[in-house]
């Protein structure tokens, strides 16, 4: 098996658990590791593009790297968002999970949420 | 890429028209950051106008005769540059939201300016910066024609859109914006696991570039099959719309207004970017049935919501989940099942007049049920009755944005409906003429429900615990105006 097999496999479980993790798990913080985690393997994925050179036949590509540095910086400041969100719902509300599910029916309303 | 370095584009006058929709309004957020939430407003309203001119020029310079505008960013061809792109669907989406923000600054003033003698909140920089910068940001979205920074104009789109939600600071709002942060990450970041699997395999992110390359393998498959995945989320199309009603429900009115009639049609503007422009050959009839399914299960699913919905402002949420839905039939009325791929014709234009009259009506309606919401203090519709009589002007309002999302002549919904119903009729797919009146009906029902509480008597007459500004109100009106306007177009330029 090549490296970059390798490690696009690992990129897929990534994107795999990160995905599981953000749509299943009811805490807030958990799902916004999983997101992490799902970037993660996304950034990855990235790089295994530049390993091999990408379509152009390249011994490897720079275009993917560059572009990981960018994704990095939007996901960090996603994460830093999240974070400030959770910790001021935390602080106002004492309760720091999204667990009831947003109210379909006849009840929505905003002291529901 | 050794064939595209350094390689000097000669950028046309015009192109720097593409720079200036962007880089305007994040210039005036700035200025509004450095002078205070004191300033902000006076900063934002006098941006608006020439952020207003800006799109008017692109729109004279690309909706009369076809023509297309291009950029190079620093005169770098792609691949390796990143081009900006204006054509027709593009045009036509920067003057609207180009219309329906500088509305929305208007609408605000009353809300988030601050009178002398007050001391400064935070409200009134957070709005208007942010506001400025979903402009621009929507901006970019239109005129990106690369698929990276596409992801990027998503993102700071996010970012902007978010804390829109939760200008209050109450509990239930933070938790809501904090539900729609998650929803957005979820969908921008299959876009750009779609985008990375694209790159890979045909080394360039340029979306014209990416046209001429694409071959229907199976990596083409996962990847667009993901980012549309993604997109829908953002686009809160039926089943992934959880996050909008109740990201609605405690948002400001002129925040909600932009987040309807706006943000969400952003993203769908790149699912038809990607599935019209960048990959137009890949799909096949089952894919485009699948998606008009969707968007059949969003107008009922938000249709019948609406309809049991006790607050006016869930009622006008749910109904921009049905009116999404109604974005999603153009797909198969499009595809060419002979050619065996989408072909830009009655049932794009339709589609695309079906989202710029949603955004004017809903615009105008969430404005409206904002200003009663303000001026009763409460939203509840079975308390409505006397409205008609008190602020006949809002109600007028709400009915004229109700008109043109029911689709009733001349309305641009009208126009759009009939365009789809065509589509459908000469391709020979009855059933999503079934969904299309059906639907109607269901639209119809909703927006008299509210009409009908709304022109009930009391036997006292209503109290208003708050007047609310003219002017705010004339500014709901004008842009519901617009949405049913925009049905005469039919006999002007684009005849």
């Amino acid at each position: 098996m090549s490296s970059t097999t390798l490690f696009g496999m690992c990129a897929a479980a990534l994107v795999g658990l990160g995905l599981y993790g953000l749509l299943i798990h009811p805490q807030t913080l958990r799902r916004i590791v999983a997101f992490n985690l799902l970037g993660g393997g996304v950034f990855l994925m990235f790089g295994v593009v530049a390993r091999r050179g990408a379509a152009a036949g390249m011994a490897s590509d720079p275009v993917p790297q560059a572009l990981v540095i960018t994704g990095v910086v939007v996901a960090f400041s996603a994460t830093a968002l999240a974070i400030a969100l959770l910790l001021r719902l935390f602080a106002d509300s004492g309760d720091a999970s999204l667990r009831s599910p947003p109210h379909d029916g006849v009840a929505a309303d905003r002291t529901h949420v | 890429m050794p064939d595209s370095l350094a390689v000097p584009l000669a950028n046309p006058s015009g192109g720097l028209w593409l720079v200036a929709a962007i880089v305007w309004p994040v210039l005036a957020a700035l200025l509004a950051i450095c002078s205070g939430g004191r300033l902000a407003d006076r900063i934002a309203l006098l941006a608006m106008p020439i952020g207003l001119g800006i799109a008017v020029a692109i729109a004279m310079a690309v909706l009369p005769v076809g023509h297309v505008l291009t950029y190079a960013v620093g005169g770098w061809n792609p691949p390796l540059g990143i081009l900006l792109r204006a054509d027709t669907l593009s045009a036509a989406m920067l003057l609207t939201a180009a219309i329906v923000i500088c509305a929305t600054g208007i609408f605000a003033r009353g809300a988030f300016s601050l009178r002398a003698g007050t001391p400064e909140t935070r409200g009134s920089l957070a709005f208007w910066t942010l506001l400025l910068a979903v402009w621009s940001a929507m901006n970019l979205v239109f005129l990106g024609n690369d698929l990276f920074n596409l992801y990027v104009a998503l993102e700071l789109l996010t970012f902007a859109a978010v804390p829109l939600v939760c200008l209050d600071g109450s509990a239930a709002t933070l938790a809501a914006a904090l539900r729609y942060l998650l929803f957005a990450l979820l969908g921008s970041v299959l876009y750009l696991l779609g985008t990375g699997l694209l790159y890979g395999a045909y080394g360039t992110l340029d979306i014209t570039l990416l046209a001429a390359r694409v071959r229907p393998d199976f990596a083409t498959w996962v990847a667009a099959a993901v980012m549309t995945t993604g997109l829908l989320a953002k686009t809160a199309l039926f089943p992934l719309h959880l996050w909008l009603p109740p990201a609605h429900a405690g948002a400001p009115p002129a925040a909600s207004a932009v987040l309807s009639a706006l943000v969400v049609k952003a993203s769908f503007f790149l699912v038809i970017r990607l599935w019209f422009d960048a990959m137009p050959g890949l799909w096949n009839s089952l894919a485009t049935q699948l998606l008009a399914a969707l968007g059949a299960g969003a107008i009922f699913y938000g249709s019948v919501l609406a309809l049991r919905q006790q607050r006016l402002k869930l009622l006008i949420a749910y109904s921009t989940v049905a009116q999404i839905g109604y974005l999603f039939l153009m797909f198969p009325l499009a595809f060419d099942p002979i050619a065996g791929r989408l072909q830009a014709g009655i049932a794009l234009t339709g589609g695309l007049l079906q989202t710029v009259s949603h955004a004017f009506a809903k615009a105008g309606m969430f404005m409206a049920a904002g200003l009663v919401a303000t001026a009763i203090g409460h939203d509840r519709i079975a308390g409505l009755a006397g409205i008609g009589r008190a602020m006949p002007i809002s109600l007028f309002a709400f009915g004229l944005a109700g008109v043109s999302l029911i689709g009733l002549p001349p309305s641009g919904g009208f126009l759009a409906k009939w365009l789809l119903l065509s589509a459908a009729i000469a391709s020979g797919q009855w059933w999503w003429v079934a969904v299309l009146v059906i639907g109607g009906l269901f639209t119809g029902a909703y927006v008299l429900l509210v009409l009908v509480r709304a022109m009930g008597t009391t036997e006292a007459p209503l109290i208003l615990h708050v007047s609310v500004s003219r002017y705010r109100e004339l500014t709901a009106l004008i842009l519901s105006l617009m949405a049913v306007l925009l049905g005469l177009i039919a006999f002007g330029p684009l005849a």
